[in-house]
């Protein structure tokens, strides 16, 4: 079985978002991570490798340091890096982005692609389903658990207040939930091989089957109109008290406000 | 592609068990102000297996023609069918403007379509609004009118972003839960009923359910709650949140939780606020517990009045609270439930 999981590099904002002075975000002082959502993406692409035997490909668009997240990937377990890179492609919705992925995917062989629902920077969860639709294949969004059965899977594909369990015969895609599972780290080992390891490099030029209208900012049919650092409101009043006081001091605030 | 072809607001009317969804009733008040100023009609695209009997209630809240798609092939959601019915739609009836709203099945659905209708697509708006694209006139650009301009968070809510798609059609946005303003019903309204069946062909991309599975709860949708008592990891344990739910009880309230609840399995899914979870704005929010991630916060901070107890006084939760208590909640929140309750019976 050939699987390849399509992952990101994206700014830490969990938990390790820093602010200038003046309240925007400072974006340098952010460190990189691989998306968790791609990260879970690629633990269940790692587990079914241990399960049913699997040649597991990590795939990432972006600039050239995004090479990092594919060693990342490739000391957990994954078998193959490939980087695609390349100015004209850059400054691209998440039309042109699917658009360049799914050319890049046409040159591999595949039975599952794996994505991540979204991206913890623009999380839009619109990457996934739109690779499938030019890939023409089955999508299942969502996954909470992934099994194989023959040539098919069954997913637990989660909805607000439900799930469904439902089967797809691959060639299919499936986007990941970060509840899936817990990643496992990566082996000194596995950090050891993935320093030296071979990445693949893609241009413009290796993309199957993509007009140049579809591709970088010109090929987005999105544009950004504006983008602002958000404004928060402010803080109201902070007070430390005694249980008993503090009690008193949230029942008065309601009873001003009309509540109780 | 002409544009000009492209006419009308679309409002994909998403339908559970034969019931409409709240933000199909949300998106139809939104497509009714956003008709207005492009002087067109609203329109309700409903889809599923026997819904005709819905037809009333998207009528009453603001539809003015609603086109069906009735198919057996519809029943459940399902990624392609769904994808085949909507674009078959737009390809068929051109409207200028499409919303869905960004729930479990519209973020799914609005990136299939737009790939297959290949136009663009704006995910989890939280305003839209009818103006120009460039916003303001550049030289060498032609300034273009009446265009929707999409405004959504990113960056995990820490930026702020307006989109438009001035060159394809229609424009599409998905829509947070919760967010936009359902109209007041109008009793008896009637709107046009178009009947639409492309033909449903089962193929490849035709996925099998197998089993559905409920959540096997009778909670209230905490979307509709005016009062929230919301608990996060600090609450301790899962036994601990009794607490939350006797002030929410004393008070008139729902209880909610923060992510790290319904990772650790204390809570389910649908009581999480939040990116990842529900919007909600009620006239009270009790962050109680809650340390106040950026993610959080970006699904509570419209609240009326948010009150945080925590005993961290670095919590970022009290960058956002009108009200904050620095304190161990275990105390706190049992003698709180004491006095609303005494100052309720007072009344």
């Amino acid at each position: 079985m050939k699987i390849v999981v399509c992952i990101k590099q994206v700014p830490d904002t969990k938990g390790g978002v820093q602010f200038n002075p003046d309240g925007t975000l400072n974006r340098a002082a952010m460190l990189t991570i691989m998306n968790p959502d791609d990260k879970a993406g690629l633990e269940a692409a790692l587990r079914l490798k241990d399960e049913y035997g699997a040649e597991v490909t990590v795939l990432t668009m972006g600039l050239p340091k995004a090479s990092d997240v594919l060693r990342e990937a490739m000391a957990m377990g994954a078998d193959k890096g490939i980087l695609v890179t390349d100015r004209v492609l850059g400054g691209a919705d998440t039309w042109a982005t699917s658009q360049t992925i799914a050319g890049a995917l046409r040159n591999i062989d595949y039975d599952l692609i794996i994505t991540g629902r979204q991206a913890i920077d623009g999380d839009t969860a619109q990457v996934g389903p739109q690779i499938s639709e030019h890939l023409g294949i089955p999508v299942i969004s969502y996954a909470q658990a992934i099994k194989i059965e023959g040539d098919s899977v069954v997913v637990e594909r989660q909805y607000d207040d439900r799930y469904h369990v439902v089967k797809a015969q691959m060639p299919c895609l499936i986007t990941a939930l970060a509840e899936l599972n817990e990643p496992r780290y990566m082996t000194p080992g596995g950090i050891f091989e993935a320093v030296d390891a071979e990445i693949t490099t893609w241009g413009r030029a290796d993309l199957k089957d993509v007009d140049d209208s579809n591709l970088g900012l010109k090929g987005s049919p999105t544009k950004i109109a504006r983008a602002s650092d958000k404004v928060r409101k402010g803080a109201g009043q902070k007070v430390t008290l005694d249980a008993e006081e503090a009690a008193q001091y949230i029942t008065d605030r309601l009873l001003e406000k009309h509540i109780i | 592609m002409n544009l000009e072809e492209y006419k009308g607001v679309f409002v994909f009317a998403q339908q559970v068990d034969n019931q409409n969804s709240g933000i199909a009733l949300e998106l139809l008040g939104e497509a009714k102000r956003l008709a207005e100023p492009l002087k067109t009609e609203v329109t309700a695209v409903l889809i599923g297996s026997d819904v005709k009997g819905l037809c009333d209630e998207l009528a009453a809240y603001g539809a003015d023609k609603i086109i069906v798609v009735d198919d057996p092939e519809l029943k459940e959601y399902r990624t392609e069918p769904y994808t085949h019915a909507l674009s078959s739609v737009i390809n068929e009836f051109k409207p200028e403007i499409v919303l869905v709203g960004a729930t479990a099945i519209g973020r799914d659905l609005g990136p299939k379509v737009s790939a297959r209708v290949a136009t663009g697509l704006t995910a989890d708006c939280t305003l839209l609004e009818i103006g120009d694209f460039p916003i303001v006139a550049k030289p060498g650009q032609e300034q273009k009118h009446n265009q929707l301009l999409m405004t959504r968070p990113a960056f995990g809510g820490n930026t702020i972003a307006t989109i438009a798609c001035p060159n394809t059609r229609p424009q599409m946005a998905t829509v947070r839960p919760g967010v936009m303003q359902k109209l007041d019903p109008i009793k008896d309204a009637k709107a046009e009923i178009i009947e639409y069946n492309p033909g449903f062909t089962p193929n490849n991309n035709y996925v099998e359910i197998l089993e559905v599975v409920k959540a096997v709860n009778d909670t209230v949708d905490i979307m509709d709650a005016k009062i929230l008592v919301s608990g996060g990891r600090g609450v301790g344990s899962p036994e601990n949140f009794k607490i939350l739910e006797e002030l929410a009880e004393a008070i008139g309230g729902e209880v909610s939780c923060s992510r790290a609840v319904v990772d650790a399995g204390w809570k389910p899914k649908d009581l999480q606020v939040g990116q990842t979870g529900k919007t909600v704005r009620p006239q009270v929010y009790f962050a109680i517990g809650i340390s106040g991630a950026i993610q959080h916060v970006a699904g509570m901070e419209e609240s009326d009045l948010i009150i945080a107890i925590n005993k961290d006084e670095s919590a970022p939760i009290f960058d956002v609270a009108d009200y904050g208590i620095v304190g161990d909640l275990n105390k706190v929140v049992p003698k709180l439930t004491e006095l609303v309750k005494a100052n309720k019976k007072a009344l």
